[in-house]
């Protein structure tokens, strides 16, 4: 096989799952700042996505983009009252409990989600076809398309949303500086349930349009979770471009090292990078120097 | 801290005569797991409620000592006494080198990195099939002998391990109520204002991490040679999340609560075993409740319960004098 063709393949498909980390790193970035929180929930919410959606569509039997939709809404209404439940009530929180009860929540998702729907994988019809597609001498599913497409359109909608609306702006605020934006009479507390909404529905969206290329079970959401944020870090935890590159550099690197090292130690390679960034540049690759995260 | 010394004779009396009411079986099994996880809590705690430092690959250094003991002795025939030394050196070493650059994190980061150390050495575990078996585990590790005495019946097992676990926590008892234990508390309050009390907050940092990694390390070299089989299933990330767990249930900082915890987790299992899929329902919930609702652990809430109980009494006996 020429290397070419080969590598190109490597590409695309490294591409398209770093996509889906750029879109699972985005809600972690986004409650991140406005909140100070990692949400280590945030794969659950992808996992609720791919499931969910199965689970409409193969078991109630309503059309794709129904089941999307309602799974989406679905996997958003748990995500806002998990802030509820147990972020909102915390009287004193601190990093340490934080991750604590994320970790607990995720969990829990983790085991409702198994009971309901048992502990086998299920997979998802691709949204048009499984004819293969050429191009540059590679061979692209059309799946890889909708996801470059999707990404893409949820980027834009995201971008929109943070500068051109007075929630989005107002959430902006609130990551620059909380006290202040609540002076100048902005609602925390719904910012706060604002990222929660729009990060539920973003991983539940990435977790959807993976499933029909990566298959879905009720424990996916581990990794995806963690190697999303593997790509907020390289992003510096920025609600934009840099965590999209951080996800397409992650899904790239980890395709290459897969196709061309080994396999097995492709999961390796995601947290070696983290490390590394972690270690060298904990600021994130695109963004300068700040003062030291606390 | 007399109390604590004198609470920690009569858990130790306790402990000692705990195999006469049960002679060997399951629940002397279980029992020895407790133990095991016992001193993987306390080491933990050291770090997590003393330093204040989260790590959430803690199972990876478990690990680590549990395959270098193994490996040593199942492949190359070592003496496991030896290679448990071996093994907790080794880590040791491991755990200072690495310590400096991931203890300068905080946080957010520094879970994240120690997830990710976690989750590289589970891969390589289950990779390096030559070397560990990989994921179908390692088997044929010896047990540990002194003299003639081998240890391989759950009875004998069980003091062994215990004995090992009472010296981890008094060893941690001594340590909190020295100089190092009150200078990590403060690092745990304010970093910067211990610095400024000249404590070397990095360096201590790095020494606690090392020391509950060693600990640790000495915990897989003795759950190895108990168990004779490992596998890589055993160290994963679940495990790590069970260990702070173990010490967030059992209270921060607290040694007895560690073992609370350890206990609490190590019996739970066993009796969701009826209801075996709900056991990590049960678990998420547990972790989010009492984090919420009981931030000092059981250890906090016995503690509070024994104040209730007291402040009662004497009002009764004002009452009864009044």
């Amino acid at each position: 096989m020429d290397l070419l063709p080969q590598l190109t393949q490597y590409a695309f498909s490294g591409l398209s799952t770093g996509a889906i980390y750029a879109l699972i790193g985005l809600g972690f970035a986004i409650i991140y700042n406005s909140t100070g929180i990692i949400n280590f929930a945030q794969g659950e919410f992808v996992m609720l996505g791919g499931v969910l959606t199965h689970f409409f569509l193969m078991v109630l039997k309503f059309p794709l983009v129904v089941s999307m939709a309602v799974a989406i809404l679905v996997a958003t209404a748990i995500g806002v009252a998990f802030e509820r439940l147990t972020i909102r009530p915390l009287k004193r929180p601190t990093p340490l409990s934080m991750v604590i009860i994320t970790i607990g929540g995720s969990i829990f998702i983790r085991g409702v989600a198994m009971l309901i729907w048992g502990k086998d994988t299920h997979s998802l019809p691709p949204f048009s076809g499984n004819e293969p597609l050429v191009i540059a001498g590679a061979t692209v599913m059309p799946q890889h398309l909708w996801i470059f497409g999707l990404t893409l359109l949820v980027i834009a909608a995201n971008k929109y949303f943070f500068y051109y609306t007075i929630s989005g702006k107002a959430m902006r605020a609130c990551s620059y500086n909380r006290t202040a934006a609540s002076l100048v009479g902005i609602d925390v507390r719904r910012m706060v349930f604002l990222s929660f909404a729009i990060s539920s529905a973003m991983g539940a969206m990435a977790g959807i349009i993976i499933a029909p290329l990566t298959m879905t079970a009720y424990d996916v959401g581990v990794m995806l979770g963690l190697k999303g944020f593997c790509a907020a870090i390289i992003g510096g935890m920025s609600s934009g471009f840099g965590t999209v590159l951080g996800g397409l550099l992650l899904g790239l690197l980890e395709s290459l090292g897969a196709g061309l090292i080994s396999s097995g130690y492709k999961d390796a390679i995601a947290f070696i990078i983290l490390l590394l960034i972690l270690f060298i540049r904990p600021q994130g690759l695109f963004s300068k120097a700040q003062t030291e995260r606390v | 801290m007399k109390r604590d010394y004198l609470l920690f004779i009569l858990f130790a009396l306790l402990v000692y005569a705990v195999p006469t009411f049960f002679k060997g079986g399951y629940l002397l099994n279980v029992l020895v797991f407790m133990g095991i996880n016992t001193m993987l809590a306390v080491a933990l705690n050291l770090l997590l409620g003393f330093a204040g430092q989260i790590s959430l690959g803690h199972a990876s250094f478990f690990g680590l000592g549990a395959y270098c003991s193994g490996i040593l002795t199942a492949t190359y025939g070592f003496n496991p006494w030896l290679t448990m030394v071996i093994a907790a050196a080794g880590v040791g070493l491991l755990a200072f080198g690495l310590g400096f650059p991931i203890l300068k994190l905080k946080g957010h980061y520094l879970a994240m990195a120690t997830l990710g150390f976690g989750i590289i050495v589970y891969i390589v575990l289950n990779e390096t099939v030559a070397l560990t078996g990989g994921p179908s585990g390692l088997s044929g590790i010896p047990n540990l002998k002194i003299g003639t005495l081998l240890f391989d019946g759950d009875l004998k097992n069980y003091y062994l391990i215990w004995t090992f676990a009472l010296v981890t926590m008094l060893l941690s008892i001594n340590l909190a109520h020295s100089r190092i234990g009150r200078a990590l508390r403060a690092i745990h309050d304010s970093e910067v204002a211990s610095r400024v009390m000249g404590v070397n907050a990095r360096l201590l940092k790095v020494q606690i991490f090392s020391l509950s990694a060693v600990i640790s390390a000495v915990a897989g070299g003795l759950y190895a040679h108990t168990m004779s089989f490992i596998s890589p299933a055993s160290f994963g990330f679940n495990f790590s999340v069970e260990l702070v767990t173990m010490v967030v249930i059992g209270g921060l900082g607290s040694i007895f609560g560690s073992f609370l915890g350890a206990a609490l987790l190590t019996i739970l299992p066993e009796l969701l075993r009826v209801v075996q899929d709900y056991d990590i329902v049960v678990y998420g919930l547990l972790l989010i409740v009492m984090t919420m609702y009981m931030p000092k652990g059981l250890a906090g809430g016995v503690a509070a319960c024994w104040r209730l109980l007291r402040s009662k009494k004497v009002k009764a006996v004002e009452n009864a004098q009044g």
